[in-house]
């Protein structure tokens, strides 16, 4: 569940340091998301799309992101159209079909989508651990950035912890069902957690501390950005410029 | 003046634990420089605990640690202690969490203020010593059992402590990687003392061995004479037995 299945590869978006992978996902995803011209984002679609094609991920992962993303865009075709009100295309006798809901719904979902892509392509591999250096390079507050870092590695003990317990009941001829039983397991599989998690997190504290730490991580060698990097950040910022500027062209 | 001082030696130490009002560990005195002490002893007694009060994890009720003839007090003083103490846990998962290896080996160094270029060097020397060429970028949680083990004690080793505390190394482990730990701590220069049940294991790491009784810390004697009775067929013949 909690594996990084993007983060492993060698394509050219591997390759780039983390820091300049978040700069230009900023830049771009900021353009898309403040966009409300069909021209930019369809294009941005297609742009993050070839982007993301170029980062070679497996396309049932990327499938399985999309729909996941998209349910929520569902939702949107769902209700926008018969809420949003404006040009009415179709009149039945108490739904209006709005053409302006349609529009909207639509804009929404490329704009999703687009952000999708680009954050697959650009963040998604790199792993949570290089990110988080990434950001603490970039200025963000060390406090926040091993907060970061140290959420994502708890997440994976608390995950491994609760799996264990779950598997311990499931050998005790555990299955799940309507009733009171079950919610009870459950509440007790998530309380035994938390416990666990917590008294587990101290002793990882605990090992820390003997080892010297005194709140500040410091970090072993990290890459400094190449000319590639620097190369690979023009062509990010040109492609959200070039997003920007399609937004003056009216559509 | 530290070669007249033992390198650690407990005062009087005892241990209760908070809300409690009965002792788990009474009156211990214990020094040691440079010897090999394994310790034995039944569950619950206060092995790990005593560790811990070494290390400062725990405060004693009474009594005090001593690092080279200097109480340990304040949080400070034994933040210089544990410069010189390892500890190992018993729990490898509790102890390893940087995202790789080479990160977890290195993250002692960097704490007692190496460069990240030292850090390094350091690091990859360590795990060479243990065999663990080739580990530096695994990830640490996908390690086996008897792996984490050894990247454990490589994290504590990269800081070159002068005694190492044990806790428990020889469990779980197969019989090959059992053989490799021992053969690593016997090549190893550090004193030790080494928790464990395992007396075979005990008996090829270290040349003392206490244990914990009635709360408190005794040497055992290298030898025991005692009769028993053998409920087992043949018992009046010469035989062996298995520990």
């Amino acid at each position: 569940m909690l594996d990084e299945p993007f983060a492993t590869g060698s394509t050219l978006f591997h390759k780039r340091d983390p820091r300049v992978k978040i700069i230009g996902a900023v830049a771009i995803s900021l353009v898309l998301a403040l966009s409300s011209s069909f021209l930019v984002a369809g294009t941005g679609c297609i742009v993050t799309g070839a982007m993301l094609a170029l980062s070679n991920p497996a396309p049932r992962l990327v499938l399985k992101r999309i729909i996941s993303v998209n349910i929520f865009t569902l939702f949107m075709w769902l209700t926008l159209p018969l809420t949003y009100g404006g040009e009415e295309i179709l009149i039945f006798s108490f739904l209006n079909l709005s053409m302006d809901g349609i529009r909207v719904a639509a804009l929404i979902t490329l704009k999703t989508n687009g952000i999708l892509f680009c954050f697959l392509a650009l963040l998604a591999t790199s792993t949570t651990a290089d990110l988080g250096r990434g950001l603490e390079k970039l200025g963000m507050p060390e406090k926040l950035s091993f907060l970061l870092l140290f959420s994502y590695r708890q997440l994976f003990v608390i995950h491994q912890e609760y799996h264990r317990l779950q598997r311990a009941a499931k050998l005790r001829g555990f299955t799940p069902a309507n009733s009171l039983h079950t919610y009870r397991t459950y509440s007790y599989l998530f309380g035994m957690t938390l416990v666990k998690s917590w008294n587990r997190a101290e002793r990882i504290h605990q090992a820390m501390i003997l080892r010297g730490f005194n709140g500040r991580l410091i970090p072993l060698n990290q890459p400094q950005p190449v000319k590639a990097d620097y190369l690979f950040l023009v062509m990010m910022l040109l492609i959200s410029l070039f997003l920007a500027g399609l937004s003056f062209f009216p559509l | 003046m530290s070669s007249e001082q033992p390198l650690l030696e407990l005062r009087n130490i005892s241990y209760s634990y908070p809300g409690h009002n009965t002792c788990l560990l009474e009156n211990i005195n214990f020094s040691i420089n440079n010897e090999r002490i394994g310790l034995i002893g039944p569950n619950g007694s206060g092995k790990t605990t005593l560790f811990q009060i070494i290390m400062g994890l725990l405060k004693a009720s009474e009594g005090e640690v001593l690092l080279e003839g200097t109480a340990m007090k304040t949080e400070t003083d034994f933040r210089k202690l544990r410069r010189k103490l390892g500890f190992l846990f018993q729990d490898s998962d509790d102890q390893l969490f940087s995202p790789t290896v080479l990160e977890d080996v290195a993250f002692g160094p960097l704490n007692l203020g190496a460069n990240p270029d030292k850090a390094q060097k350091i690091s990859i020397r360590t795990l060479e010593y243990l065999g663990l060429k080739g580990f530096e970028e695994r990830i640490t949680h996908k390690l086996s059992g008897g792996e984490k083990k050894l990247v454990a004690l490589a994290t504590i080793l990269s800081m070159q402590p002068k005694l190492l505390l044990l806790d428990e190394p020889s469990n779980n482990l197969d019989p090959a990687t059992r053989e490799r730990l021992i053969n690593i701590l016997r090549g190893l220069d550090q004193a030790h003392i080494i928790i464990s049940h395992d007396l075979d294991f005990l008996a090829s790491t270290c040349s003392q061995l206490y244990t914990i009784q009635d709360k408190t810390l005794v040497s055992c004697k290298q030898k025991q004479v005692h009769s028993h009775e053998h409920i087992h067929p043949y018992g009046d013949q010469p035989h062996q037995h298995g520990t």
